[in-house]
């Protein structure tokens, strides 16, 4: 289901869902012709990170995890400068320091990123008991996997932030699903004793959510609730988006399983291949949001592709900017280490 | 000039900040830990409600909040209360709070003030005796001040909520009672200023903390034998004062080093090697550190006396160096 927005918001959530589509499969291309150490991909989430960081405004601040190109992305991070600090560049935000686990860019409201499993839960939490002290309007969204509810940082920071009533929203990612599995009932697959992630929550008295995080227009509706319950002083609302892993996504060194993504298949299911028929007709978020912006008539077959042509060549040009930028000069190690 | 306890310059230190700086928030309520002068604490949150915030049990959490609040606008001072509790919250204090700035290529930085109670108090066991500051010194991106009087508590408390790094602050429990000259008007102590806090010709002993006032008193004793020591505190370990240390050492020639850590790893250790490196050829005798033994705090006092470094260690130790 689309969500209720103007046609022109609606475009831009599919511009953005391509762009970070195919920001991510270049990288997966460039990764197979160089060694670029191990990243993560947010393949098939797309749905999830677009519709709900497009509500954030200015001075929002979002803490991401290890999987964090598409929600830098989804705020505005320029691709070519996410590829070049993923290379090590020195025309990356971070000038080569943190690479694919840390990006971050203060101006787009991303002021660190924890690789560390449960790393951010507190962090994110400490950031709206700084706008409740200062007496500012602003959000904070704490965006983390389903693995980050095994770690006891969870626990100790729902606690604080449920106390206080603080203005964080803790939008779990749970991409735990496998795709037969989703299928057959099954829930979850995160080492967790709890069967229902929701319990985690319950007992602190925090709002949840539950929505199929492939669903833009359940996404953005779950948002804006809890957007609206934090900028009222209402607190804190735990959201769970439900994903399906992408096939691609099994190991360290992500593998594009699927191939590169072709939209006609959204329109064209001849065009489907048996391998993996299932990823392409049911689950990828992407095709998913395409079949029903097409059927509710907000955009022709031809306007997509040309739009994703200006991407693809976009993201192109990014990859050689950054393969063409310098390294930092060696020496640079030393410095930054205070402020 | 008057005179104050090294307690009351602390919270006349924290009093100061809330009342000339409104991001400072304080989090936690043991500056004083539990000895008699921890009502002047609980006096100042009286008058300060909405500046305080009582934390719940919870040390990686409220650590965490406390560093996303300082990249948020905020200039927290928090505090773990005895040192041994800051282990609950090491994730978020050397994985986070140290790498944040470095990480961002610069684009963050993460104001706030960490407070521990260090080192023997007594009868803490080995859970409770923690001098963790040689742990925190091993992880780049924290600066790391150890006050040793009352001028020097409130100087440098000063200078660490005014930096845009997280600066970690240990007190030691056992100086809190200490009187010294703290002057009414306003003032900072620039971070990596080492102090001379006796001036001395024979021996070096380059002091922290507690350790300060034990070579202190020890150095009284020697000098009645005709023994002239120096007594250098770096006040801060990052930064740190090298060129104090090794200018002494090369007056004096000798070297010993009081310092509460553990020996292997240790501020002591690494004293040591910075002097071995960069100093050797003043050295006219070997190193001597006076430190805590390498095993857990035990309980019982003679055996707690046995492993800590005391006067009656540094005055030893500056005899041998000077036979």
């Amino acid at each position: 289901m689309l969500a209720n927005l103007s046609r022109e918001q609606i475009v831009e959530q599919l511009r953005m869902a391509l762009l970070i589509r195919r920001f991510e499969e270049e990288l997966i291309k460039l990764a197979g012709d160089r060694d670029i150490g191990h990243f993560h991909v947010y393949i098939g989430q797309e749905m999830t990170g677009v519709p709900a960081l497009q509500l954030l405004q200015p001075g929002d601040l979002s803490f991401t995890t290890h999987r964090n190109h598409g929600h830098l992305l989804a705020r505005g991070v320029p691709a070519r400068q996410m590829y070049a600090e993923i290379l090590g560049k020195e025309t990356g935000m971070m000038g080569g320091r943190g690479g694919t686990l840390h990006l971050c860019s203060m101006e787009h409201g991303f002021p660190t990123t924890s690789s560390a499993v449960g790393g951010a839960t507190p962090l994110a939490t400490g950031a709206a008991f700084a706008f409740k002290q200062l007496g500012k309007d602003r959000v904070s969204v704490c965006l983390f996997g389903d693995g980050a509810l095994e770690e006891g940082s969870w626990h100790e920071s729902i606690n604080i932030a449920a106390m206080e009533r603080l203005a964080v929203i803790f939008l779990c990612e749970n991409n735990s699903l496998e795709a037969l599995g989703q299928k057959a009932g099954e829930y979850p697959s995160s080492t967790l004793a709890a069967t229902d992630l929701i319990d985690l929550v319950k007992p602190f008295g925090v709002p949840t959510i539950q929505v199929d995080g492939c669903d833009s227009g359940a996404v953005h509706s779950a948002m804006t609730t809890a957007l609206d319950r934090a900028r009222t002083g209402g607190g804190s609302t735990f959201i769970e988006a439900r994903t399906v892993r992408w096939p691609g996504n099994r190991p360290i060194w992500p593998a594009l399983l699927t191939g590169e993504t072709d939209l006609a298949m959204a329109w064209d299911s001849s065009l489907i291949p048996d391998e993996h028929r299932v990823w392409h007709a049911e689950q990828d978020a992407v095709l998913r949001f395409l079949r029903e912006i097409i059927a509710a008539g907000l955009i022709e077959s031809d306007a997509i592709l040309a739009m994703d042509r200006e991407i693809r060549s976009e993201m192109k040009a990014g990859v050689e900017f950054a393969l063409e930028s310098h390294y930092p000069p060696a020496e640079s190690a030393l410095d930054l280490v205070l402020a | 000039m008057r005179t104050l306890t090294y307690g009351q310059a602390l919270v006349e230190g924290l009093r100061e900040l809330i009342e000339s700086d409104e991001r400072i928030h304080i989090m936690g309520q043991y500056f004083l830990g539990l000895t008699p002068q921890r009502a002047l604490v609980g006096e100042l949150a009286a008058e300060h409600p909405s500046r305080f915030y009582y934390p719940p049990i919870a040390e990686l959490g409220y650590v965490g909040t406390a560093i996303g609040a300082a990249m948020a606008g905020l200039r927290p001072i928090v505090d773990l209360a005895t040192a041994s509790f800051m282990f609950q919250a090491f994730a978020q204090i050397t994985n986070e709070m140290a790498n944040i700035h470095y990480m961002s290529g610069g684009q963050t930085r993460v104001p706030m003030v960490l407070h521990f109670n260090h080192g023997i108090r007594g009868g803490g066991a080995a859970q409770h005796s923690h001098s963790p500051q040689a742990m925190l010194w091993n992880t780049p991106g924290i600066e790391i001040m150890l006050p040793s009087t009352p001028y020097d508590v409130k100087g440098l408390l000063k200078t660490a909520a005014s930096t845009d790094n997280p600066t970690a602050w240990g007190d030691h429990v056992k100086l809190f009672m200490i009187e010294g000259e703290v002057p009414e008007d306003d003032y900072s102590i620039p971070f990596g200023v080492a102090d001379i806090k006796r001036k001395g010709t024979d021996v070096t002993i380059v002091a922290t903390s507690l350790m300060v006032q034990r070579a202190l008193a020890a150095a009284e004793k020697l000098a009645a034998d005709g023994i002239d020591v120096e007594i250098v505190d770096p006040r801060t370990l990052v930064p740190l004062d090298e060129d104090a240390i090794l200018e002494s050492v090369a007056k004096t020639g000798r070297l010993v080093v009081a310092d509460e850590c553990h020996r292997s790893c240790g501020a002591g250790a690494e004293f040591s090697a910075i002097v071995a490196e960069k100093a050797f050829g003043y050295l006219k005798a070997p190193i001597r550190r006076v430190v805590t033994e390498d095993v857990p705090i035990p309980f019982s006092p003679p055996m707690e006396e046995y492993v800590e470094p005391t006067e009656a260690k540094i005055i030893q130790a500056v005899r041998e160096v000077v036979d």
